[in-house]
């Protein structure tokens, strides 16, 4: 589905990342784990095809990203959703326009696809904030907002990148909570988080595999996860 | 053809996702707007200028090239003497149509212009003019000069060519200037519409970040751009040309008192031209805002 091949990614002079090799299997769970500036986003947006390595090889989708053009990354990111923990909304569209904002740019038919909207606006628990801006909804709704966008296209894979990071514990939960009921779905999921009590809660509850950044290399967490 | 006409149909209806995506941008919006209102509006004067230049050279390049004149400067007890020989030499020309001499309230309307209506032309020593209209063939002007010489000593004749020439000349330059000034004023449009666009997708920057995020190709994304810039150049040049061609219809009417600038405008169907001036400006604000957009998406991740 996604792989990275003994992936480096140099920024500014610096190797940020170095030999990585991930792949990530249809319906698995991971975290991905490690501390503030060691790479997680990086290696998110690698995963995404927003950045290109500077050595190994990423594929998506069976395709190399270096192979890709702009229109086939475009293409394969509708496959996979991105949860960025500053959400990146657009302020001045209503929220649901947000939510609804990758099937407007896939040239979905929205009348068709209203009551998917309608329904999943529901699931995540904001029915009654449809129509406000997202400048007026608290962090735990803009997080959930944000699910929602990333899965309004039944994507095969869910990134998300510190999605629990300006939430209380309570919201933290119930966004795990969703994210694992996508898991039972069948959606491939990877979650950048440095929070170790949310691991260690969410491993309870669904099989994961937690990998952690350590010296701009990629480690299977160890047994205290 | 059929992708043409779905950008087309795509351009002018819109897609009103697309539009709706990219916040309103207040101030490249006005500067676009006013921008091609202000060069339409130039451009209208511009095509005036190259339309009445081009009718003024036709005018001096066919007419008075068709035409000649003869002076008889002659002792007073001469002039008819001379004219009326000059008139039987002009007849057996050949290539020659018709001549025929001046008369006195002719003259007088001549040099009315630089004496005033009461000049007694009868009391004074001007020369008797005589009016030659070619044939198409033209005739032997050496050959003339010469017959004239010995038959009628006063005559001098002018085919009008030393002063015709510069002023086609002058009429032709004016003309490549209008010209000049309609290409000048599209590129500023460009350059103009460039910047704005430029400013416009800079300020959309995580705009269009967030849109690449979740799938859009770099075609839907400039789409909004261009349907927006395209649409500002389209509008704006035509309040821009509707206003110019105002400001034209109401310039003074053209008289033969009033020399070439009176006769600044357009005449008959002429009036139809300015129309492509805001289909011009929309297909440059097109371009310009495409060859932008796409060069601004191609430097993102």
């Amino acid at each position: 589905m996604i792989e990275l091949e003994n992936v480096a990614y140099s920024y500014g002079g610096g190797e940020l990342l170095s030999d990585i090799s991930l792949r990530l299997q249809p319906g698995s769970f991971h975290f991905l784990t490690g501390p503030s500036g060691a790479g997680k986003t990086t290696l998110l947006k690698l995963l995404y095809g927003a950045l290109l390595p500077t050595a190994g090889h990423v594929t998506l989708f069976d395709r190399d990203v270096r192979e890709l053009s702009r229109d086939d990354i475009a293409l394969a990111r509708r496959r996979i959703g991105v949860v960025h923990q500053d959400c990146q909304f657009l302020n001045h569209l209503s929220v649901s326009e947000n939510i609804a904002l990758p099937l407007l740019v896939s040239d979905r038919d929205m009348l068709v696809e209203d009551a998917n909207l309608r329904e999943l606006t529901g699931w995540v628990g904001l029915s009654q904030r449809a129509n406000a801006l997202p400048p007026q909804l608290s962090g735990g709704e803009r997080q959930r907002a944000a699910l929602a966008r990333a899965i309004i296209m039944s994507p095969d894979v869910i990134l998300a990148d510190e999605p629990t990071g300006n939430v209380d514990w309570e919201m933290s939960q119930r966004l795990m909570r969703l994210l694992i009921e996508l898991n039972r779905m069948g959606k491939t999921i990877m979650i950048a988080t440095h929070d170790l009590a949310l691991i260690r809660a969410a491993k309870s509850q669904v099989q994961a595999r937690v990998l952690r950044i350590s010296n701009r290399r990629l480690q299977l967490a160890g047994a205290d996860l | 053809m059929k992708l043409n006409i779905d950008r087309l149909r795509g351009l002018l209806v819109g897609d009103e996702g697309s539009g709706r995506v990219v916040p309103p941008t207040g101030f490249t919006a006005w500067l676009t707007l006013f921008a091609a209102g202000a060069m339409a509006f130039l451009a209208v004067f511009a095509l005036a200028l190259s339309l009445a230049t081009s009718r003024l050279a036709d005018r001096w390049g066919d007419a008075l090239a068709r035409s000649s004149t003869l002076r008889i400067s002659a002792p007073e007890g001469q002039i008819s003497a001379q004219t009326e020989a000059a008139l039987k030499v002009l007849q057996t020309t050949p290539g020659i149509a018709t001549a025929r001499a001046l008369t006195s309230g002719e003259q007088r309307a001549l040099l009315e212009p630089w004496f005033g209506p009461d000049l007694p032309v009868e009391s004074l020593p001007i020369p008797q003019l005589i009016e030659i209209i070619e044939e198409d063939s033209g005739y032997d002007g050496a050959g003339l000069r010469l017959r004239l010489a010995a038959e009628v000593p006063g005559a001098v004749l002018d085919d009008h060519t030393r002063w015709r020439a510069p002023l086609v000349r002058a009429a032709s330059r004016l003309r490549l200037l209008g010209w000049v000034s309609l290409i000048l004023i599209g590129g500023t449009v460009a350059a103009m519409i460039t910047l704005a666009a430029n400013a416009a997708l800079a300020a959309n920057a995580q705009v269009i970040g967030v849109l690449r995020l979740v799938g859009a190709r770099d075609r839907y994304i400039a789409q909004a751009f261009v349907r927006r810039f395209t649409l500002r150049g389209l509008s704006g040049a035509a309040v821009g040309t509707v206003l110019g061609c105002f400001a034209v219809a109401f310039l003074p009417r053209s008289d033969a008192a009033g020399g070439f600038l009176t006769g600044l405008g357009f005449h008959g169907w002429h009036w139809l031209l300015p129309a492509t001036i805001p289909l011009l400006s929309g297909a440059v604000a097109y371009i310009a805002t495409r060859t932008a957009a796409q060069r601004t998406l191609r430097d993102m991740p």
